[in-house]
């Protein structure tokens, strides 16, 4: 099994990373500070243990013109949840390239960036293009823009040393945002931001399975899930910033989310952000996300075929998840060195608790507090918990 | 045909709404912002932008997505000094 | 309805237009006319005033400590001023930061020869109507604003030079 080998995640996944490309627009009018920034990361919970390794370069090339470019790696290991037979230990890694330009014109702001992702059984290109205009005495932000992303799906069927990808199908994914942001008063700006997402073809993750009752041993047996082969989604963000009486800022947003699938998911985030001098900056974050399932998701299906659609990926349950985030950025060089201007190194701290409410944990199922089995339909509800860590140090020139 | 009348006060009305549209777009290029551009200071402040460091919440984004259901509508532009 | 009313209706229209354009270039104003004057403190609590630079060319240049493109013309404004003073120009950088230690803490670091005054309640940037960030306004030797320049982007201080030589040589 691979790195998040979730198809409608992995095109959303692109998607969040073209979507934040469109977010280095910033300012219509002036184009960012060049940088240089050395990331690493390392997420650990469920099982999993995923290092991430990135570089991300920006140069502008006169007052219009800047080019961006970001180089990621993921390195996965270990066994979720969803690995239901006996599998040994996988080790896979993810590679991502990508590059942007940007250019400026007057009160517009043009960008065009191309990401390609790969991975042993999972190629994904995307092209992504936006605009954001400056307008009403530069108090308004409208940004319009468009992604589309084609994926090839494959499943590795061989072992993870002895990898054999059947190549399943494609995917393709289409995006349109718009966002508009609005400063208010000195101290508050706003924004709202809408994003439809439409996708066809595979979208299932290969190493998904469904189960049904049937008069086996353990109760239940395994089948291949059956997706739709369309999905469109809608999101509306809301968020805003206020500067507090003394120089600190808080943030609050609120996403609501809704598909073709029947998901309907709410997102909610705060976010306290307070520097001390030209030194330090401390952050803290809370997030709390709530996801009704898919219509075509159950844990456990009454018979082989019971639906046209069947789908057991925990993606798709009824699930909660709670982050609480520290960050400390910590200025080595606050008002530069030789070619630099600023150098900043941070640490960023997350813990993540994931509940579902109608996804069974069925590994341990002959497990039970009394030492028996349970009955298939009855295994404890799976939760875990999972710890992000971030350091990177950026550069400004 | 409709008559001289009807004809005049179609051609006014159609001569005024254009020259009330043109007032209207002139007048959204020329709204004076209520928060001047000396005024933009803690809005210039790198603890007010949107997003500080994009690597990072590119990452904590990809994490989520890949592991939520929902997908999109994750961030924002503008703001800042608007210089220039 | 009486063609002589719809006449009228015309007239009240285009009497309307021209009321409101005058009214919009009237907003506009800071770009011609008498430089309103001014008396502002410098970082020393010294007073400085518009009216003591009667008779030379004067280049009113708006800043801010938080302003990336004020920064970076500061320098360039720096050499200009040297350049120029012996012939009878000066520039007055008004800072409209609302507090004085940043940028006390920048001049420190970064000097420039120029007098620098502050404009922390922004009287001065709001009667010369400043709508970007930064703005130069350039007053020749009777007192009136003949030029203001929006914005700053690499190669404009040439054109602060040929407005300058122009205004020298009246």
């Amino acid at each position: 099994m691979t790195l998040a080998h979730r198809n409608p995640a992995r095109l959303a996944a692109i998607g969040a990373i073209a979507a934040l490309l469109l977010v280095q627009a910033g300012s219509a009018d002036v184009l960012p500070d060049n940088r240089a920034d050395v990331f690493w990361s390392r997420y650990s919970g469920g099982g999993m243990d995923i290092t991430g390794k990135s570089v991300l370069v920006r140069k502008k090339f006169s007052e219009n013109l800047a080019v961006e470019a970001n180089y990621f790696v993921d390195t996965v290991s270990g066994a979720s949840v969803d690995v239901l037979s006996n599998a040994s230990v996988i080790k896979d890694e993810r590679k991502q390239k990508s590059g942007t330009v940007e250019y400026v014109h007057d009160k517009t702001t043009y960008s065009l960036s191309f990401i390609n992702s790969t991975e042993r059984d999972y190629v994904a290109n995307t092209t992504h293009f936006s605009l954001s205009q400056d307008m009403f005495g530069d108090l308004t932000t409208l940004t319009l823009g468009f992604s589309h992303t084609r994926d090839r799906v494959g499943e590795n069927v061989g072992k993870t040393d002895a990898p054999a990808v059947q190549w399943l199908g494609h995917a393709d994914s289409r995006s349109y945002d718009a966002g508009l942001s609005q400063i208010f008063t000195r101290n508050l700006i706003a924004g709202l931001n809408l994003e439809v997402i439409t996708d066809y073809g595979y979208l299932a993750n290969p190493y998904r399975s469904i189960r049904f009752l049937d008069n086996s041993a353990k109760g239940y047996a395994l089948a291949s899930q059956v997706y739709p082969n369309t999905r469109t989604s809608t999101a509306v963000q809301g968020q805003a910033k206020y500067y507090l009486p003394y120089r600190a800022a808080v943030t609050g947003s609120y996403r609501y989310f809704r598909d073709t699938w029947g998901i309907r998911a709410n997102t909610y985030e705060l976010d306290y952000t307070h520097p001390i001098g030209n030194i330090w900056i401390f952050e803290g974050r809370l997030r709390y996300y709530q996801q009704r399932r898919a219509n075509f998701y159950s844990d456990l299906f009454p018979f082989a075929g019971s639906q046209n659609f069947m789908g057991r990926d925990r993606d798709l349950a009824a699930s909660q998840d709670t982050t609480i985030g520290a960050k400390v950025t910590y200025a080595f060089w606050p008002e530069g060195w030789k070619i630099f201007k600023r150098g900043t190194a941070t640490l960023d701290i997350s813990r993540i608790r994931f509940k579902y409410l109608d996804f069974r944990d069925i590994r341990d199922y002959n497990n039970t507090p009394a030492g028996g089995n349970y009955a298939a339909g009855t295994e404890p509800f799976y939760h875990f918990d999972a710890t992000v860590l971030q350091l990177y140090v950026s550069m400004f020139f | 045909m409709p008559s001289r009348t009807m004809q005049t006060i179609m051609r006014n009305g159609l001569w005024a709404s254009s020259m009330g549209a043109a007032l209207l777009l002139s007048a959204c290029g020329n709204i004076q912002p209520w928060v001047k551009p000396y005024e933009r200071d803690r809005l210039a402040d790198p603890i007010m932008s949107w997003d500080r460091d994009s690597i990072s919440s590119a990452y904590l984004d990809h994490i989520r997505e890949s592991r939520e259901g929902a997908r999109g509508a994750t961030g924002s532009a503008g703001g800042g000094c608007g210089c220039n | 309805m009486r063609s002589s009313t719809m006449t009228g209706f015309k007239h009240c229209i285009v009497a309307a237009v021209i009321v409101t354009t005058a009214a919009f270039a009237a907003a506009a104003a800071g770009d011609a006319g008498p430089a309103p004057a001014f008396t502002l403190t410098n970082l020393k609590g010294q007073s400085g005033a518009l009216s003591q630079y009667k008779g030379q060319v004067v280049m009113v240049n708006f800043w801010a400590t938080w302003c990336g493109p004020c920064q970076q013309e500061m320098p360039l404004l720096d050499q200009m001023y040297k350049k120029y003073k012996p012939a009878g120009f000066t520039l007055i950088g008004v800072n409209v930061d609302k507090e004085e230690p940043p940028v006390k803490e920048l001049l420190a670091r970064k000097p420039v020869s120029f007098p620098v005054l502050l404009d922390p309640a922004n009287q001065v940037s709001k009667a010369y109507h400043v709508d970007e960030m930064p703005s130069s306004v350039i007053i020749d030797r009777k007192g009136e604003i003949r030029y203001i320049h929006r914005g700053y982007k690499p190669g404009d201080e040439n054109e602060y030079q040929d407005r300058i030589r122009q205004l020298i040589r009246e």
